[in-house]
């Protein structure tokens, strides 16, 4: 008898808890499909309604994992090879740019020589890299990877600096009266005094990562998400860029939320999530 | 056999900054400690004291004079000095146990094995009764506790000398009595040779053998060293009605209102 009351309690708990987070999300989403449904229904609209696109791309959706030879693949492999890429150039942006970070944090000469430089090179729009890196590697796979890394790398290396420099004179004094040597100071206080603000700069870097990817196998060609999008638009299938749009949102979504939750796993909760 | 002359300061001074804007903060500071002996330094704020402190840590180079511990000159931090800071300096990423296992770790690298670092870790904790929370972060203790964590961390070291740095001043009343007669015991246990900076007079006069007095700064030095012959152990609600406590209390309150009074 009491266990049936907590039961009923625990669900009562469960459904307010949906009711408040989960209701007003998929409320708005529904008025949103519909003022689309609304708004392209008319005859001669240049963009598809979304049940269109739904039946238009339901192939796609049902089998994201066929294989037909070339670039002709499901959206699944499509992004996998977009992601593939980015955790390449991502990588190599982290071990490159907390490095980098660490010097500047660290030395006030490495500071005041590599910062301007930064700053300048860090507001050049990703895709302007493109033609060099091209023109540099001779191949587009390189070039795309060299992309991701010099998008990915500037908030890395301006983050990890700041976090280096803020490490509080308390924690340094810590270190002396325990006689730390360097590689000790290194792993024990400066990379998790530093790591919230290091992955601050990492989620910043995969975020635009994500962004430069997209933009730069549009140009590229190949396999992956962003030439899909073009192949779809030269061949006037709205739909899919629809569908493909969404999916992209979905994965720059999750990658965002996965390097949080590493972050926090890994400062213990000190990093915001 | 106690050593006399255990922790020597000889003729220290320091100066801040260069040319115009030189601030000479401290001049000419001499104190001999014995073996065993609870020093505390008191002074208005401002005096330079966390200087002197910071000095025999080794995490300041005094500009004049030397410090000799056990024969041998201090020249940069070492482990015959450990610290106790003011804001306890826990790394906030660590746990209770491996805060203290990191110096103990460190210091005892060489000389035990990893089981009896481990029961060395402990036994450090058990002395400050922190073993209750060994796996805890230091954002999830109180403040007293944190602090009890940093002198388990401190004492791990075994140190000649140990340097408290207003242990207690972030602490209210209450933790604050409880942390002084935890102190006094460890002291009395381990016979630890102590230095500690406060501003607190009640503090200074319960748990020392000798207050040591200095004048405000610049120019900051040793007014006055005032032997405390309190018997021991030293209980505070006896001490409150004690006429030789009193006594003493009021030569401190003496000397920093009326000799030294802040302007």
């Amino acid at each position: 008898m009491s266990n049936g009351v907590l039961v009923s309690q625990r669900l009562k708990m469960v459904g307010l808890y949906s009711r408040d987070h989960f209701l007003p999300p998929i409320l708005v989403l529904f008025i949103l499909l519909l003022l689309w449904e609304w708004l392209t229904s008319a005859s001669g609209s240049t963009l598809p309604s979304p049940t269109r696109v739904l039946a238009e791309t339901w192939e796609l959706i049902v089998d994201p994992f066929y294989d037909h030879g070339g670039n002709d693949v499901g959206l699944g492999w499509q992004i996998l090879a977009s992601l593939e890429r980015v955790a390449y150039g991502f990588t190599l942006a982290v071990i490159v740019g907390v490095s980098l970070g660490v010097l500047v944090g660290q030395s006030t000469l490495a500071m005041r020589g590599l910062d301007p430089i930064f700053q300048v090179l860090r507001t050049v729009p990703p895709l302007a890299w493109l033609p060099l890196s091209l023109a540099g590697f001779q191949d587009s796979q390189p070039s795309a990877l060299f992309v991701i890394f010099i998008t990915a790398i500037w908030p890395i290396i301006i983050n990890t600096s700041v976090g280096v420099r803020n490490i509080s004179e308390d924690y340094r004094n810590v270190a002396r009266v325990l006689n730390l040597n360097g590689y000790e100071y290194f792993t024990k206080i400066m990379l998790p005094a530093a790591a919230p603000y290091i992955f601050s700069g990492l989620r910043i870097g995969v975020g635009l990562s994500w962004l430069a990817i997209v933009a730069a196998e549009m140009l590229i060609g190949g396999v992956g998400i962003g030439f899909f999008i073009w192949d779809a638009w030269n061949s006037s299938n709205i739909s899919e860029i629809v569908l493909a749009l969404i999916y992209v949102g979905i994965v720059g979504f999750i990658l965002d939320r996965l390097v949080a939750f590493v972050g926090n796993r890994i400062t213990r909760g000190t990093s915001a999530s | 056999m106690m050593k006399e002359k255990y922790l020597q300061i000889e003729h220290l001074s320091m100066t801040f900054g260069e040319g115009s804007k030189q601030t000479h903060v401290l001049k000419d500071i001499n104190l001999q400690v014995k073996q065993g002996e609870f020093i505390s330094i008191i002074g208005h704020s401002g005096c330079g004291k966390s200087t002197v402190l910071n000095i025999v840590a080794g995490l300041l180079d005094a500009t004049g004079g030397d410090v000799v511990l056990d024969g041998k000159e201090v020249k940069g931090p070492g482990r015959d000095r450990s610290v106790v800071f003011q804001n306890h300096s826990l790394l906030p990423w660590l746990s209770v146990y491996e805060n203290v296992a990191l110096a103990v770790n460190k210091a005892f690298k060489n000389t035990m094995n990893a089981k009896q670092r481990h029961e060395w870790i402990l036994k450090s904790l058990d002395m400050v009764h922190m073993s209750h929370a060994l796996d805890r972060l230091p954002s999830q203790i109180s403040g007293g506790m944190k602090q009890r964590v940093g002198i388990a961390r401190a004492l791990s070291l075994e140190p000649k000398v140990l340097l408290l740095d207003e242990p207690f001043g972030a602490l209210d009343a209450l933790t604050r009595a409880h942390l002084q007669d935890e102190v006094m015991r460890i002291q009395a246990d381990l016979n630890s040779t102590v230095l500690m900076i406060t501003h607190d007079v009640d503090e200074a006069v319960l748990l020392s053998d000798r207050i040591v007095m200095m004048t405000n700064g610049p120019e900051a030095t040793i007014g006055e060293i005032l032997d405390i012959k309190l018997p021991r152990p030293r209980d505070r609600i006896e001490m409150a009605d004690n006429t030789e406590y009193n006594h003493y209390r009021h030569e401190v309150l003496h000397f920093l209102h009326e000799k030294q009074r802040k302007h």
